[in-house]
Formats: C-alpha cells, sequence, structure tokens
C-alpha cells in the first residue's frame, strides 16, 4: 500500500569504505548492524578503526535487512561476512541478525559508538530514530550511566516528523531548512500528541499561516518535548545528537538555544551512532575471548 | 547506571527507574514477585551485570499496568519500592 | 424554570433544553472549525424545537473541552461534574461513571447525589480516547459506523503492540498486509482500547452500576471490549451523548433554585 504512495520522507540511503586503508593484515576485524523499526545501518571497523559503513531504509523483513545493510558496507572492499571476527547486532531488531555472535542494547550501542564521534568529552547524547526516542547519560569510555527511551509515543520521533512532513508535502530533509525561513518564530503547536498537532496544524493553515510557520510551530515543540525529556536525565555537556533528527536543522537550533548548549558535530553519519557502537563492543568481546584462550 | 524504562505522551511521563548499582547488591529480587502485573524480571544487561528490569512488552505501557496500584485518592505504598530492599526502585508518577 | 446545556466537545456541540424534569429538545452540531458559530447553530435549532425563544431560557451552563468558549452561557461545569450529575438523573443506581469523547477518556466516581467524589483523566493522548478508533477505522477502511459491528464477528483474539495511535496505524497496515482477517483486527483495536480505558477506571474504583457515556457507547464493539473487560454489563443511558449538556442544564437549574 506505501509503496504506490510516493514518499515524502526519505533520508538519501547509501554506502562508503575507507578507500586508503587496506584491511589485509589487521588483527581485528568487527561489525556492528543496527536494525531499526525504519532505517538500518552497518559498520566495519579494523583494529577499531571506521573502514566502511551503510544506511538504508529497513524492508519489512528484519533478517533480511540486516543482511542487506550489511552486503552493502562491504560491496567493493574485497571483505565478506567471513572476514569479520565478531559481529554484534543491535537495535530493534537486533534479535533478528543471523549472523550476530551476540546482541546488545541500542542504548548502550549509542554511548559507546557516541564516544567514538564525538570524543570522550561528550556526556549527554540524544538520539532520535524512526520510531524511538532516547536520552544517554555515560562517562569519558562511553559507558552509559543514566537513560530513558521512549518508543510508545510518536510525538518526538522521525515518525511524527513524517506524519507532519507528508501533511505539508514537503520532504523529510526539506523540514528544518523551512521552518527556519520565517521572520518571527510563531507559537509552538499546544499538542504534543501527533494526532492532535496535526488537526491543530490544519487549523492554522486554514487562518492563513503558510507552510513555514506551522513547520516552525511543530519543530518548536517538538525541541520543547525532547528537552523535558533530557531534564529528566541531567544535561551535562558535552552534549551531542545522534539519529536522523540530527540532520533536522529546525529541531537542533531549537533545541540547543533552549538548552544553552551547542551539540558537537562529527564528520561521521549520525545515523551510524548504533552499529558503530556495536562494531566497538565487538571488539572488546572477541579481544576478551583471545584473552582467555 | 539509572535505567529509566518508560515513556513521555501527550498525558504525562510515566518512568519506573532502576538504580543498577543499588540492584547489583540485591540476591532475593522481591521486586519480581512483589508487582501484581509481574512487570519485572531479572536480566544480565550489556555490562554483564545481574539487575532487574521493566519488562519489554511493558514499557510502552506502565501507566496502565501501574493503574491498579496508583489509585486516585488513598495511595498505598507502592508493593515493588516496598520489596526493594536496596532502595533501586523510584516511579516519575 | 427553564434551563440549557452547551456541550462544548471537541468533534461534536450538543444543546438540551431541560425545562424542570423534562428534556424539551436535544440538538447537536459538528464542532468544525468555528465551534462557536456551530454552538449557536445548534442553540437556534433546539429552541425551535421546543418551540422557545432565548428570553424563555432562564440560566445557560456550558460544559466540555470548549466550554469558555459557549455563545449564551452565564458559567461552566467541568466535564466530569457534568457527566456524573447528567446520568444519575435517569440512572440513579449508578456510582461509576466512564465518559469517553473524541479527545479525552474520564471516569468518575460519584455519591447517590451525583456529586463527584474522585476522578481520572486520559487527556492528550488519542490512543486514549474516541480519537483512537476512529483512526484505525480508516486505516482498516471500513466506515466507522460498521467497525463496531465488525470486532463483534471476531473469530480469534490477536494482540496489539502499539500504545500510539500512529504506531497502532502501522500496525493495522501490517496487519492487513499479512491478511488477518478485518474482524480481528477490528476486534483487537477495541480490546487495546477498553484495556486502556478499564486501567483508568480502576484508579477510581469500580464500584457498580458502572454508566458508559460520551460518543464511544453508541460503538458496540468498544461496549462488547469493555463489558468483557470490566466481566459486567455497562448501562447507557439513552442519548448517552447528552449527558453532558444534561449534567450542564441540571446544574443551572439547581443554582437557579438555590437563588430562589
Amino acid at each position: 500500500m506505501s509503496e504506490e504512495k510516493k514518499e515524502f520522507w526519505r533520508w538519501k540511503e547509501y554506502n562508503w569504505h575507507d578507500e586508503s586503508k587496506d584491511w589485509k593484515g589487521a588483527d581485528i576485524i568487527t561489525a556492528g548492524a543496527d536494525v531499526g523499526s525504519v532505517s538500518s545501518q552497518a559498520v566495519i571497523m579494523v583494529d577499531g578503526e571506521l573502514y566502511a559503513y551503510s544506511n538504508m531504509r529497513t524492508g519489512s523483513d528484519s533478517p533480511d535487512s540486516a543482511r542487506n545493510a550489511m552486503d552493502w558496507a562491504l560491496e567493493d572492499t574485497g571483505l565478506s561476512l567471513d572476514d569479520i571476527h565478531y559481529v554484534v547486532g543491535t537495535g530493534y531488531g537486533r534479535v533478528n541478525v543471523p549472523f550476530a555472535n551476540r546482541a546488545i542494547t541500542e542504548i548502550a550501542c549509542h554511548a559507546r559508538g557516541g564516544n567514538y564521534m564525538y570524543g570522550p568529552s561528550v556526556r549527554t547524547i540524544l538520539d532520535m530514530g524512526g520510531q524511538d526516542c532516547k536520552a544517554i547519560r555515560c562517562d569519558q569510555r562511553g559507558k552509559v550511566t543514566n537513560f530513558l527511551m521512549n518508543d510508545k509515543c510518536a510525538a518526538g520521533t522521525g515518525r511524527g516528523m513524517e506524519v507532519f512532513a507528508d501533511l505539508l508535502s514537503v520532504s523529510i530533509e526539506e523540514v528544518g531548512d523551512m521552518s527556519l525561513e520565517v521572520d518571527e518564530e510563531p507559537p509552538p503547536v499546544s499538542s504534543t500528541c501527533v494526532v492532535f498537532a496535526k488537526s491543530e496544524a490544519s487549523s492554522l493553515l486554514r487562518s492563513g499561516w503558510s507552510k513555514k510557520m506551522v513547520l516552525a510551530a511543530y519543530c518548536s515543540a517538538m525541541a520543547h518535548r525532547i528537552m523535558t525529556l533530557l531534564e529528566r536525565i541531567d544535561v551535562e555537556k558535552d552534549f551531542a545528537i545522534t539519529g536522523g533528527i540530527a540532520k533536522n536543522v529546525g529541531v537542533v537550533t531549537r533545541l540547543e538555544k533552549e538548552l544553552g548548549l551547542s551539540s558537537l558535530k562529527s564528520k561521521y553519519d549520525t545515523q551510524i551512532a548504533g552499529a558503530l557502537g556495536g562494531a566497538l563492543f565487538a571488539k572488546a568481546l572477541i579481544e576478551k575471548q583471545r584473552k582467555g584462550s | 547506571m539509572k535505567a529509566n524504562y518508560g515513556y513521555m505522551d501527550g498525558s504525562g511521563e510515566f518512568f519506573i527507574s532502576i538504580d543498577t548499582d543499588l540492584c547489583i547488591e540485591c540476591d532475593h529480587h522481591g521486586c519480581v514477585d512483589a508487582c501484581p502485573v509481574g512487570l519485572f524480571e531479572i536480566i544480565t544487561d550489556d555490562y554483564d551485570d545481574e539487575v532487574a528490569a521493566v519488562k519489554g512488552d511493558h514499557r510502552k505501557k506502565v501507566k496502565y499496568d501501574c493503574g491498579p496500584c496508583k489509585p486516585v485518592t488513598n495511595r498505598p505504598p507502592l508493593p515493588c519500592m516496598v520489596a526493594c530492599t536496596p532502595g533501586a526502585i523510584s516511579h516519575s508518577w | 424554570m427553564i434551563t440549557a446545556g452547551i456541550d462544548m466537545g471537541a468533534k461534536l456541540i450538543k444543546v438540551l433544553v431541560l425545562r424542570d424534569g423534562d428534556v424539551l429538545a436535544k440538538t447537536q452540531e459538528m464542532a468544525g472549525f468555528e465551534p462557536k458559530e456551530a454552538a449557536g447553530k445548534a442553540f437556534e435549532r433546539a429552541l425551535s424545537e421546543a418551540g422557545l425563544s432565548e428570553r424563555d431560557i432562564d440560566l445557560v451552563y456550558s460544559t466540555g473541552s470548549g466550554r469558555k468558549l459557549a455563545p449564551f452561557a452565564k458559567d461552566s461545569v467541568t466535564e466530569v461534574s457534568a457527566a456524573a450529575r447528567g446520568t444519575l438523573f435517569n440512572n440513579p443506581s449508578v456510582r461509576t461513571v466512564i465518559d469517553i469523547g473524541a479527545e479525552e477518556g474520564r471516569a468518575v466516581k460519584c455519591d447517590d447525589q451525583g456529586r463527584v467524589q474522585d476522578f481520572a483523566v486520559n487527556e492528550k493522548c488519542a490512543a486514549g480516547a474516541g480519537s483512537f478508533t476512529e483512526s484505525m477505522s480508516r486505516a482498516l477502511e471500513v466506515p466507522l459506523e460498521e467497525f463496531g459491528k465488525l470486532s463483534l464477528k471476531s473469530t480469534k483474539t490477536i494482540p496489539m503492540n502499539a500504545q500510539c495511535a500512529v504506531f497502532a496505524e502501522s500496525e493495522v497496515v501490517s496487519l492487513m498486509h499479512a491478511k488477518t482477517p478485518k474482524a480481528d483486527i477490528a476486534r483487537a483495536v477495541h480490546d487495546a482500547i477498553a484495556s486502556r480505558i478499564i486501567s483508568m477506571v480502576r484508579r477510581v474504583g469500580i464500584n457498580p452500576d458502572i454508566a458508559l457515556v460520551g460518543g464511544v457507547s453508541y460503538n458496540v464493539g468498544f461496549v462488547d471490549s469493555l463489558n468483557r473487560g470490566l466481566e459486567t454489563q455497562v448501562i447507557i443511558p439513552d442519548g448517552a451523548e447528552f449527558v453532558g449538556a444534561l449534567g450542564a442544564a441540571l446544574t443551572a437549574k439547581i443554582s437557579l433554585e438555590k437563588s430562589a
């Protein structure tokens, strides 16, 4: 059904690998596969350094998604799954990564991955995925000290943003920029429930609000909502944002303003944090295994 | 580590928090049997510690599952918190 | 003494005209984008149905989520208090009122006079109110009026994992793709919302007799799920969706009697 419907909400899918690196002769090759309800990523690390990754839409079948993401990350590298010493599966579909040696929660993986991507100074990580939102506190080693995750309510998840983008016929990639093109910041939409916010948005449009104003009001409401969640785990700097929401400059800017903190930026794609953390856990686990034997 | 299980929606914030550093000290895990709905289970977490957690399929329903223990008036002490001798469990509502 | 009650619901405006113990008129109008206008229309129609003019009404009270916007009303009462009072008027044995509207669900514990002793509300979340069933009927591509009846034809109980109207919609679509019978999906939807409502009712205590009022009371599927979950038969007063307006009109009457 949704295949026929034009998808307004597609992040770019792609793969990448480091052509300057030669994995042959590496001591430890590990991988992480993060199967989310909306998108999946696979990350390959060679001796603890990022080597390759992929980012794609999750299909309807989790075991296929994990395999597809992994194959795509491996593409053109000369590596095959058999060369990988240890694989960690994570994400909503982590039990469906048939080739994983162990499953680790996305919370722990995001903290570890965030520590790699943003450096050991990061203490607070916000991750907003397709159908969930996580707030994580970690220490300098990337170990979790406090966390919460919301996957019950669509507001404050990528899905909530998608519904709005769809309502306004705007592609998800444009939402952020468009929301900032307002002369004056409008008041936020009053309801955080996506269903009620949608009705409210329709009324606002009818009363003459532009699409940009409505987007601004919704991004503002979302930023405020995220703030409430973050307050529960006590925000400490440095602060970083991972997941799809990090690409929404409309929410990020407003959130940074409310927090009074800038979020660290990374040269890596923010959506790979979970899989990257998984690959790092994999390295630690295989090292432990080797020491034991 | 403070593990917060639950959610926030338009009607409020509903989290059951388990302080795993305190939870590790407990050997009887009374919370599991004390809860009339059976919300808790003992898991081996990502850092290989044996601790209590709210069961996966209940995390999205804590407000509703905990309803019977939280009447609007004359709320008695929560059975899970009474059973938790290290004082690791707390509720946000 | 003639009083009127205007229930400014999120979806429907209800007006009721009361003379002493008799209901003279009952009208309703979609709130739409101009609820004040809709209320005005409903009020005019109620007057004409009763054969009265505005001067004949001694006092008008309002209730409902939009009660502050109601034209003609001198004062307002909470939905909780209106639900209790309105229900007990024709059903004096009721002690627990479950009032489910489009955007809010309420459970009220009351005494034999219809006075509120305790209440709990499910608000600001579509999964806790009538909007949920509406969204799901659309996802299932079944008209809302048929949706409840369809769930009664179910032969199998299936769980619903999503606790949010938006995620539930995706879940319904997946179930449909997997060729799950629509009747079973419909029942799962009604069981899910009934379960949430019952959990809320438990917080005020389940004291018989229990009444169900509000628009969702017409949904036979929801009523069935509710009865099964509560292990009892709820009382659905005649004109259940007018209970709020009736309660407001009754409160206006009581207020007049006090000052007389």
